[in-house]
């Protein structure tokens, strides 16, 4: 489980720079790094089924970031050495609520099982009668589609929505600016 | 949008074909090995993506896709809706799958009852979702005026 | 218990870029790192030492050693709703910045009055 540490401690990294590189295309390319360490790590947990997924969103989101960047600007004009006067409240109050999340995560993680020994009491009978049930091979097919086929409904929804929320956005029509183009 | 080098037209050319037979296999056997809908979906959608990058393409075209992709996707939701409505209607429950479909052959193609056509419309649903935002975000009929 | 600790920290990171960061694109960095710390942590709590993936190959199958499936199938379709709701949030990125001309949350702040 070595490459596991490896990896976490790459994603970190990758993070840090996502988070404090100056341009933003790079800091988009660091995201990536994140996302496709995130991908390797599912095929080491055994995940083959999000492995995939992963890989494959990853690219298309460093694709749609990379689409807006190029269309917008790509220097972080914020990013600047001088101290800020308004950044001394979000500090503090970051710094606060960090603690207070470590504390109850601290708490939290101590009820979970030892890493590597899931309890699973609901997933072994998902385990011992999917196959009988549904007929499906890949169990985890068999829980998305048909035990928790109401949860695939609800994100298939979710999904519509963003995708609406997007086509409404970007669409030509009701742009303040290009219609007052089409008055001149 | 302008296409870009013929070096990346050709290989784009050749890519795209794969990916999608790649895309649409992995929707197929998603009861039998790892991938499914969600996955499958993506993989398509990013076929359609990688050509629409390598070749740019004109505003008229552009406008056809986007609408045909956001009606393909509509008709994904409706009909991952009507493969559960199926069950309400024939036997007794929403998502009802092995009363109405039956299991089939197990470690068959034809197997998993409704998980085969569900994959198939989420599919559809996720691959035309995507490209329809991929077009929103960054196809030149947006392109801003300075 | 290491791994967990990791996932928790890269969550304090990202919101780290959420809270203190004024540039919208860093912004939704931030949102994305916190997703994948999810997803991640999901992944981990169902792991299994000696697992093997949750699917059938074979009738008759011993199916004792399979890692947990349950997180997998909940994060399955949480993975694609991330990508779907980034680019819900760049697309605002994109609105703010034709109108303003900034990415800066500040500006947009000072422009409006």
């Amino acid at each position: 489980m070595i490459e596991l540490y490896v990896l976490l401690a790459a994603m970190i990294v990758a993070a840090l720079v996502a988070i404090e590189i100056k341009d933003l295309l790079a800091a988009a390319v660091a995201l990536g790094i994140v996302g496709f360490s995130v991908a390797i790590m599912f095929i080491l947990l055994q995940a083959p089924d999000l492995a995939i997924v992963q890989v494959v969103v990853e690219t298309l989101t460093v694709v749609f970031f990379a689409a807006v960047i190029l269309r917008t600007t790509n220097s972080d004009t914020t990013i600047a050495g001088r101290f800020r006067h308004e950044l001394i409240f979000p500090t503090v109050m970051y710094v606060t609520f960090g603690l207070v999340f470590l504390v109850l995560v601290g708490r939290a993680l101590a009820g979970l099982p030892e890493f590597g020994n899931p309890t699973m009491l609901v997933a072994r009978e998902y385990i011992a009668l999917g196959l009988e049930r549904t007929g499906a091979a890949n169990v985890v097919a068999a829980v998305i589609l048909d035990f928790r086929g109401y949860d695939t409904l609800g994100e298939a929804t979710v999904l519509f929505t963003a995708v609406i929320g997007v086509l409404t956005l970007m669409r030509r029509a009701g742009r303040r600016e290009l219609t007052s183009e089409n008055r001149n | 949008m302008r296409g870009m080098s013929p070096v990346v037209q050709v290989i784009a050319r050749l890519l795209a074909g794969l990916l999608f037979l790649f895309g649409t296999y992995i929707v197929m056997h998603g009861h039998l090995t790892p991938g499914g809908g969600f996955a499958g979906g993506v993989l398509v959608a990013a076929a359609f993506i990688l050509m629409s990058l390598a070749f740019g393409s004109v505003e008229h075209t552009e406008r056809n896709s986007y609408t045909l992709s956001s009606v393909v996707e509509s008709l994904g939701g409706v009909l991952f809706v009507c493969l559960a409505l199926a069950g309400y209607v024939a036997v007794a429950y929403f998502f009802q799958n092995a009363a109405t479909y039956g299991t089939g052959t197990p470690l068959k193609l034809i197997s998993g009852g409704m998980i085969l056509p569900a994959n198939i419309a989420i599919g559809i649903k996720v691959g035309a979702g995507l490209f329809a935002v991929f077009l929103a975000l960054g196809a030149s009929r947006f392109v801003m005026k300075d | 218990m290491i791994p967990y600790f990791a996932c928790i920290l890269l969550v304090l990171i990202g919101l780290y870029a959420v809270v203190t960061k004024r540039n919208i694109v860093r912004i939704i960095i931030g949102f994305s790192l916190v997703e994948y710390a999810i997803n991640l942590f999901f992944a981990l709590v169902g792991f299994k030492r000696e697992g093997i993936p949750p699917i059938i190959t074979e009738l008759g199958q011993s199916r004792s050693n399979f890692v947990d499936p349950l997180p997998q199938a909940l994060v399955l379709t949480a993975i694609v709703i991330g990508l779907a709701t980034t680019a819900l949030m760049l697309a605002l990125a994109m609105r703010i910045y034709e109108k303003y001309r900034t990415f800066d949350i500040t500006e947009i702040r000072r422009l409006r009055g």
